[in-house]
């Protein structure tokens, strides 16, 4: 037997030295005792001090070893040193154990490393620092009591954390200290070392009982978060037992004490609340706008943002209509303003339509879609949802009264014609009579462009698309002509 | 009225603020006051710091800043109309409070809510003011969750982004009906207009790909909201449904359900009895396997009846059970996908079993170790030593697999 002795107990460094030699050595695992400083020796123990040297590579490990590693050596079981000699023995001749969860020994260092994490995380989480005056301001102390040799590794954390404060914490097998610059380590120490009282306790109890909801008492999943064992050493943890104990009154004590008479305050304040005046006469655009935000006539409401109205000057020449507000329009609350309008926009001035004649609506004013992780899918809106949204379209029109409104699309073509279907193909590049002061121009919607996949067929829809707007633009240059002529005349 | 002790009111602020679930203090930047004379951090996961009788996580002081409010919102506490007691915080006694509780590790930082005073600019001017103190006077580099005001100022919305982690604004209710008729002030469309220009503020913030430019910070942790089940009659279809579509709208880091609590000096508007806390629990399930698992809304929801889920057995098997001949899944080969619709396997487990299937087949002791609910996987799944054979047939399945009630904790 060889007695291979370190001087610290959570060191991986050490160990991974003497580990490396003993593999230069030959040494099997079972030739093998592990003593920590402190330990007594075995009677008939060799010991480790005629090891050779590793000064070169020894053999290889996975990378995940030497993070289990780090880990499983602060467990506290004695024989966590045996244990990872054991595995990296293995892993000489069996490299990838450690990658099959399955395997018992890659389970067993999972398990160990598991539990050192929980352990580290507890003590991030329980340490209950107290105040004491100090000569150089204050300094803070806790008390924990860890159940694995977590602190050396863990206190790096409370120094990032609490860089401007002076702290300590004191367990029973070490203590970390931070002066606001450095952090360094001593011995362990007992619960007296460390102040009984702190005076912000008090608020913190209060602050503990007031956010507990006695109708919801859930003890055992308090219990397997916060473990009695850390109890003692939390000064909320008092508390636990008669706010249980009165929960159930206090729960009944809320449901009895049943609606009172308002206080004065509610009622002078509700007087002087004024009621949303409800939009009475829709007269103008303005209170076109305004009244569609609260248009519950289909369901598309519920989940769209906001209902997007039209955009452009009161008096617009030309009206152009498009299908529904998309994601980005929804969100801005504006139309057109996502990857189709830039398109149109494109177009517009391309085409060369004066864009302050131009005003941009939709058939539909709440954008439909199907929730799809986090993208909204486009939904086509029905002809139920077109047809109850007519009613504010109809409105713009009217208060607009466009000389040439242009549906982009099937469904702006349907709403405006009123029909269920609609070929646009048969339907475009020729002006439809809507009434006798408007004409209608039928052509894609913008994003048919952005939909189709080859070159070449996106160069030969986009003409069509731009010839279906010169010819929006050359009835618009003629009004223009005749309104000059009537106004000279 | 006599002035209330500071003591006083962290009782009344705490108690107002309790009924808003959030407490999540995890997904900011990595961060940390190293090198300053301040104290604070954040590095990606948070921490509880204790816990409550009521099983929840207490990881930031949740205060309102006020209880005042000038809203009367029937299911809320501190509607104009309830009598409870009022008190309201300087911005100084919030940082205070916060810095105190920090310095002796009970919290990872601070939510901040507050009843609507004089106009919802005013009242999202005083939470930005505390955040402000928070960063820049005292260098406090802990995290800070700031409730959103609908229809606050633009401005103020990217103030706030600038100092707090996570930002959120409540959706309150599954549907825009019962939100009108219960929280008559709240419009619907306004707060998803709030939540649409976080979004607009987040999608900025978020590192460009090509850009070099670091564009400003904003709310590392995203947003979320909150929506409380039970006080209407929206069955768990259409709240499921109202959470997909808030996620997929606004990035959505979070919906909270809250399942509606009785309050004291209650409206004779609410229900009588509050909606089981598993109703709650299943939520969260069925929301988490909506957004990590690939189900959608309806199939989830097909695991229950008419709309709302099984509460006896969770989401996933109540689905699978549904849905048999979609198994046996043969654990050693099955894509990642289908993996994890098997009931009892998370995405740890199907992370390990697509690691460790790649050195040998895998037996039922293998999957037994990677997985705390051997009994639920048992029959869903085939592997290199075990087929379920009449098990999945099985006309008691789901009896065999629903968990026995539990005995009510003795204290």
């Amino acid at each position: 037997m060889l007695a291979v002795r370190l001087v610290k107990r959570n060191d991986f460094a050490e160990w991974r030295d003497k580990a490396r030699r003993l593999l230069v050595a030959g040494m099997a695992p079972g030739q093998l005792v592990w003593r920590v400083a402190g330990d007594d020796n075995g009677l008939f123990e060799a010991g480790d001090d005629m090891l050779p040297d590793a000064d070169g590579p020894v053999g290889s490990v996975p990378r995940r070893f030497i993070a289990l590693g780090e880990q499983v050596i602060q467990h506290a079981d004695p024989g966590r040193f045996a244990v990872l000699y054991g595995v990296l023995w293995r892993l000489q001749s069996d490299p990838r154990c450690l990658d099959n969860a399955g395997d018992r020994d890659s389970a067993l260092l999972a398990r160990m490393a598991s539990a050192v994490r929980r352990d580290a995380h507890k003590l991030k989480a329980f340490v209950r620092f107290r105040a004491v005056e100090g000569r150089n301001g204050e300094r803070f102390i806790a008390w924990f009591e860890p159940d694995h040799f977590v602190l050396e590794a863990t206190a790096p954390f409370f120094a990032r954390r609490f860089a401007g404060m002076s702290w300590g914490i004191v367990t029973p097998y070490a203590s970390a200290w931070w002066d606001g610059e450095s952090l360094a380590f001593g011995s362990g120490g007992r619960k007296s070392d460390v102040p009984a009282a702190d005076a912000v306790e008090e608020d913190w109890k209060t602050y503990y009982a007031s956010i507990f909801n006695p109708a919801r008492l859930k003890v055992a999943m308090m219990k397997s978060e916060m473990p009695v064992k850390y109890w003692r050493n939390l000064p909320e943890a008092e508390l636990i037992a008669p706010l249980v104990r009165n929960a159930k009154h206090m729960e009944q004590e809320m449901i009895e004490r049943a609606a009172s008479q308002p206080p004065a305050r509610h009622l002078r304040q509700q007087a002087r609340v004024l009621e949303p005046e409800a939009v009475e006469g829709i007269n103008s655009l303005e209170t076109a706008r305004e009244a569609v935000q609260s248009c519950q006539r289909c369901p598309l409401f519920e989940q769209a943002t906001q209902a997007v109205f039209g955009e452009g000057p009161a008096r617009a020449d030309v009206m152009f209509v498009g299908e529904q507000p998309g994601d980005q329009e929804d969100l801005a609350g504006q139309p057109f303003v996502g990857p189709a309008g830039q398109v149109l926009n494109d177009i517009i001035e391309e085409v060369g339509i004066d864009r302050g004649r131009v005003y941009v609506t939709n058939a539909v004013k709440h954008f439909k879609f199907a929730p799809r992780g986090k993208r909204r899918i486009h939904q086509r809106p029905d002809s139920d949802e077109v047809q109850a949204c007519k009613f504010w379209l109809d409105h713009e029109i009217n208060l607009v009264n466009p000389k040439v409104i242009v549906a982009l699309g099937a469904t702006a073509a349907q709403s405006l014609l009123g029909r269920s279907s609609v070929t646009i193909s048969k339907l475009r590049g020729k002006p439809i009579a809507l009434s006798e002061t408007t004409m209608l121009f039928v052509t894609n919607h913008p994003s048919y462009l952005l939909r189709i996949p080859d070159k070449e067929g996106r160069t030969r829809e986009r003409a069509k698309f731009e010839s279906d707007l010169a010819q929006v633009r050359d009835v618009m240059r003629e009004m223009e002509k005749s309104h000059r002529s009537c106004s000279s005349a | 009225m006599a002035a209330l002790t500071l003591s006083r009111k962290l009782a009344i602020l705490a108690d107002a603020a309790k009924y808003d679930a959030s407490c999540a203090s995890s997904g900011s930047e990595k961060r940390s006051s190293a090198g300053t004379k301040g104290i604070g951090s954040t590095e990606g996961s948070g921490i509880c710091h204790s816990y409550a009788p009521d099983g929840r996580c207490i990881s930031l002081l949740k205060l309102l800043l006020t209880n005042f409010c000038i809203y009367d919102c029937v299911y809320c506490i501190n509607r104009s109309s309830s009598n409870v007691q009022r008190a309201r915080f300087s911005v100084d006694e919030v940082v205070r409070l916060t810095l105190d509780f920090y310095r002796r590790n009970y919290i990872e930082g601070l939510f901040l809510s507050s009843g609507i005073i004089r106009s919802p600019d005013h009242t999202m001017e005083e939470l930005v003011r505390v955040a402000r103190t928070l960063r820049e006077t005292h260098q406090f580099a802990g995290y800070i969750h700031l409730k959103v005001i609908p229809n606050a100022a633009p401005e103020l919305l990217i103030e706030a982004g600038r100092w707090a982690d996570r930002l959120s604004t409540n959706i309150e209710l599954p549907t825009d009906v019962a939100l009108e008729q219960l929280a008559p002030e709240k419009r619907p469309s306004e707060i998803r207009t709030a939540m649409a220009r976080l979004r607009g503020r987040l999608d900025e913030a978020a590192p460009e790909k090509k850009s070099k430019a670091a564009p400003e910070k904003f709310a590392p942790a995203g947003q979320s909201t909150q929506m409380i089940v039970g006080a209407d009659g929206a069955n768990d279809a259409a709240i499921l449904t109202r959470a997909a579509g808030l996620y997929s709208g606004y990035r959505l880091k979070r919906v909270y359900y809250s399942a509606f609590s009785p309050i004291p000096d209650a409206s004779a508007r609410l229900p009588l009895k509050p909606p089981p806390l598993m109703r709650e629990h299943r939520l969260y399930q069925a929301d988490w396997l909506i957004r990590f698992y690939g189900f959608d809304v309806p199939e989830i929801v097909s695991g229950g009846q008419g709309g709302d889920l099984d509460l006896s057995i969770d989401p996933k098997l109540a689905w699978a059970i549904k849905r048999r001949q979609d198994f046996p899944i043969d654990v050693n080969r099955a894509e990642r996908e289908r993996l994890l619709r098997v009931p009892g396997l998370g995405v740890n487990a199907v992370n390990r079993i697509i690691a460790s299937r790649r050195y040998h087949r895998l037996t039922l002791a293998d999957i037994a170790r990677m997985t705390a609910s051997i009994d639920k996987v048992r029959p869903f799944i085939t592997c290199a030593d075990w087929t379920p054979g009449g098990l999945l047939d099985d006309q008691r399945l789901k009896q065999k697999l629903t968990p026995a009630p539990q005995q009510l904790s003795l204290f």
